[in-house]
């Protein structure tokens, strides 16, 4: 009897055991597939692109797109040379970065390396939000307050000019630059700082000649993340660095970008399957490989330059 | 001894270069202030925009704005938190793994109106969606995927090993143990990354551009909620709208004087709200470092 109790408790147990195990595989499988869906995104950009891109080069071919110079899509006389969007992306990224990368990096070497306690606390929250406003409002700041301000030092210079878009954005790019070099500064080791310190060295000394050199491959990521944000920075631009495209390296003009090309488009009414409706996708394409590209700089300056501890 | 006045120095330049950041922020808060306060009533909540710039309002975009999120959140948050319990948890060391760890630091890299024309090509045209308020709030989801996801990893990675040792000691399984114990212990730290992301997702214009929004909409979606059964109502999804950026880009664009202070007005509101987000999420996680002893 005893004996009959125990059998049948061992095959409730069993069944129970394996519905929990059923369960608990299925679990598993639900939380993979949430994971795969970043993969789905990947390959369904990639998809997206290249499949309206691919129509876009069977009537526009590639070497008219990379040798033409002129961007004129919607006229009768239609070119597609992407050089003259990408002079615009280039010139306004270069402007940022000549703001960001310097700036960026004087504020993570201070606040790593000689600011108070007290003082770096306050700041870093302080600086996260100021990556965190909306890009719309850097660009109503750079039509309506930079560009005035700028016209008062440069008379000449037009209501839409790179040159205001440029410096607003590199003011955004700022803390995405300081706070991941700063990060970078911090994980230093101590002892190298009490070594250098010990040789007689000053704190600047100790900061520019041994905690940034150490330091080198975390500070190259931010400055490439600088990089991938400024070239796909959109709204900034599409509101005061112009829509006209104009192949030029001069900060003063206005300018068409990549990214304010885009814009432009998805404003106006082009319908869908027209080759103006397929250039936004060339363009994007042109992005994604450009952004892909600097990814990938960093990966290689991340496994070139890393120090380990 | 001018060894030594060098670090004077350079404490001067980086007490400015800080400067030149946070006086810029301030000059932009304040300017914008200036000019949009005048204009922010009850009145300019409540009302449609207009041609009369006096009279126009962003009711429609804040609305647009609040459903967009909602749909936002309801995607994001159950995909973002699975995947990184994923990782964490479950993942064993492979290519796929591998695969998709790489991938979610790369697609945090990917320029927000990549999203966009992924959004266009996929959402509107290959899946029918359409201009629609679904449309946009999935391509938000997909956007803020990668903070959300980061964001858990993390919460989860600072939990110690003992406390998953004594849950399957006690003979819990996995799930039991990630329910029970990982989930409740990570879910501040899982919360301020999804503030984070919304913060992020709420001020994003390009995308929404990109799928085509309209910029002048004066009208509301229809009413989740309805009189006669089944009571609530899905119709809102599928319907045309604008959100609050698209709605300052919009004035902002325009060349009068009066629409530009819209603008100010639009985009006062529009960065007290993500600053108040994010302010929120730097408390939570300041109060979590603060209160967590292992």
């Amino acid at each position: 009897m005893a004996k009959a109790t125990a059998a049948l408790h061992g095959t409730a147990y069993l069944a129970s055991r394996r519905a929990r195990h059923i369960r608990e595989r299925l679990i598993e499988v639900l939380l993979f597939f949430a994971a795969l869906i970043s993969v789905v995104t990947t390959v369904a950009i990639v998809y997206v692109l290249v499949k309206e891109s691919v129509v876009f080069f069977e009537q526009v071919p590639l070497r008219d797109f990379l040798t033409d110079r002129q961007w004129t899509p919607l006229f009768d006389d239609a070119h597609f040379g992407i050089v003259v969007l990408l002079s615009g992306t280039l010139t306004s990224s270069f402007v940022a970065l000549a703001v960001a990368i310097p700036l960026g990096t004087i504020i993570a070497i201070y606040l790593s390396e000689f600011a108070p306690y007290r003082l770096r606390e306050m700041v870093k929250p302080v600086l996260e939000m100021l990556g965190g406003v909306p890009t719309i409002v850097y660009g109503y700041f750079a039509l309506l307050f930079v560009t005035p301000l700028l016209q008062k030092v440069m008379p000449g210079l037009p209501g839409f000019n790179l040159l205001s878009a440029g410096l607003v954005m590199g003011i955004m790019i700022i803390p995405y630059v300081s706070s991941i070099s700063e990060d970078a500064m911090r994980a230093v080791p101590m002892a190298l700082r009490e070594g250098s310190y010990a040789m007689g060295a000053t704190r600047f000394q100790t900061a520019t000649r041994v905690v940034v050199p150490a330091a080198f491959s975390g500070i190259a990521s931010a400055y490439i993340l600088g990089i991938s944000r400024a070239v796909g920075e959109t709204m900034i631009l599409a509101v005061a660095g112009g829509m006209q495209p104009n192949l030029t390296f001069n900060p003063l003009e206005p300018a068409a970008t990549i990214t304010a090309y885009i814009v432009q488009v998805a404003l106006g009414d082009l319908p869908h399957g027209s080759v103006g409706y397929q250039t936004i996708f060339a363009a994007g394409l042109t992005l994604m490989l450009f952004t892909l590209a600097c990814n990938l700089a960093g990966h290689v300056l991340r496994k070139r330059f890393r120090e380990a501890y | 001894m001018h060894r030594k006045h060098q670090d004077v120095v350079f404490a001067l330049v980086g007490i400015v270069a800080l400067m030149v950041a946070v006086l810029t922020f301030l000059t932009l808060f304040v300017n914008m202030a200036v000019d949009g306060l005048p204009r922010l009533d009850w009145h300019f909540f409540t009302s449609f925009p207009s041609r009369r710039a006096t009279q126009a309002g962003i009711l429609s975009a804040w609305v647009g704005s609040t459903l967009v999120m909602l749909v936002t959140a309801f995607f994001a948050v159950p995909l973002g938190v699975a995947s990184g319990i994923y990782l964490e948890e479950y993942a064993r060391k492979s290519w796929v793994t591998d695969l998709i760890e790489i991938n979610i630091t790369n697609l945090a890299g990917v320029p927000s109106i990549v999203y966009g024309l992924l959004a266009l090509g996929l959402f509107v045209y290959q899946f029918g969606l359409g201009q629609s308020i679904l449309s946009a709030g999935l391509t938000l989801a997909l956007l803020i995927l990668p903070v959300v996801i980061v964001a858990t990893r993390e919460a989860i990675r600072s939990i110690p090993q003992v406390i998953r040792e004594g849950s399957y000691a006690l003979g819990a399984t996995r799930w039991q143990t990630v329910r029970y114990h990982i989930l409740p212990y990570s879910s501040a730290g899982i919360l301020t990354g999804i503030i984070i992301g919304m913060a992020r997702a709420i001020g994003e214009t390009a995308p929404i551009i990109t799928i085509g929004a309209l910029t002048f909409i004066a009208f509301l979606p229809p009413a989740p909620l309805k009189a006669e059964p089944p009571f609530v109502s899905f119709d809102w999804l599928m319907s045309p709208f604008t959100v609050m950026p698209i709605q300052m880009f919009n004035w902002t664009s325009r060349p009068e004087a009066a629409f530009q202070d819209n603008a100010a007005a639009a985009g006062f509101v529009l960065v007290f709200m993500t600053l108040a987000m994010n302010g929120l999420a730097i408390w939570l996680r300041y109060r979590l470092r603060r209160n967590i002893k292992w």
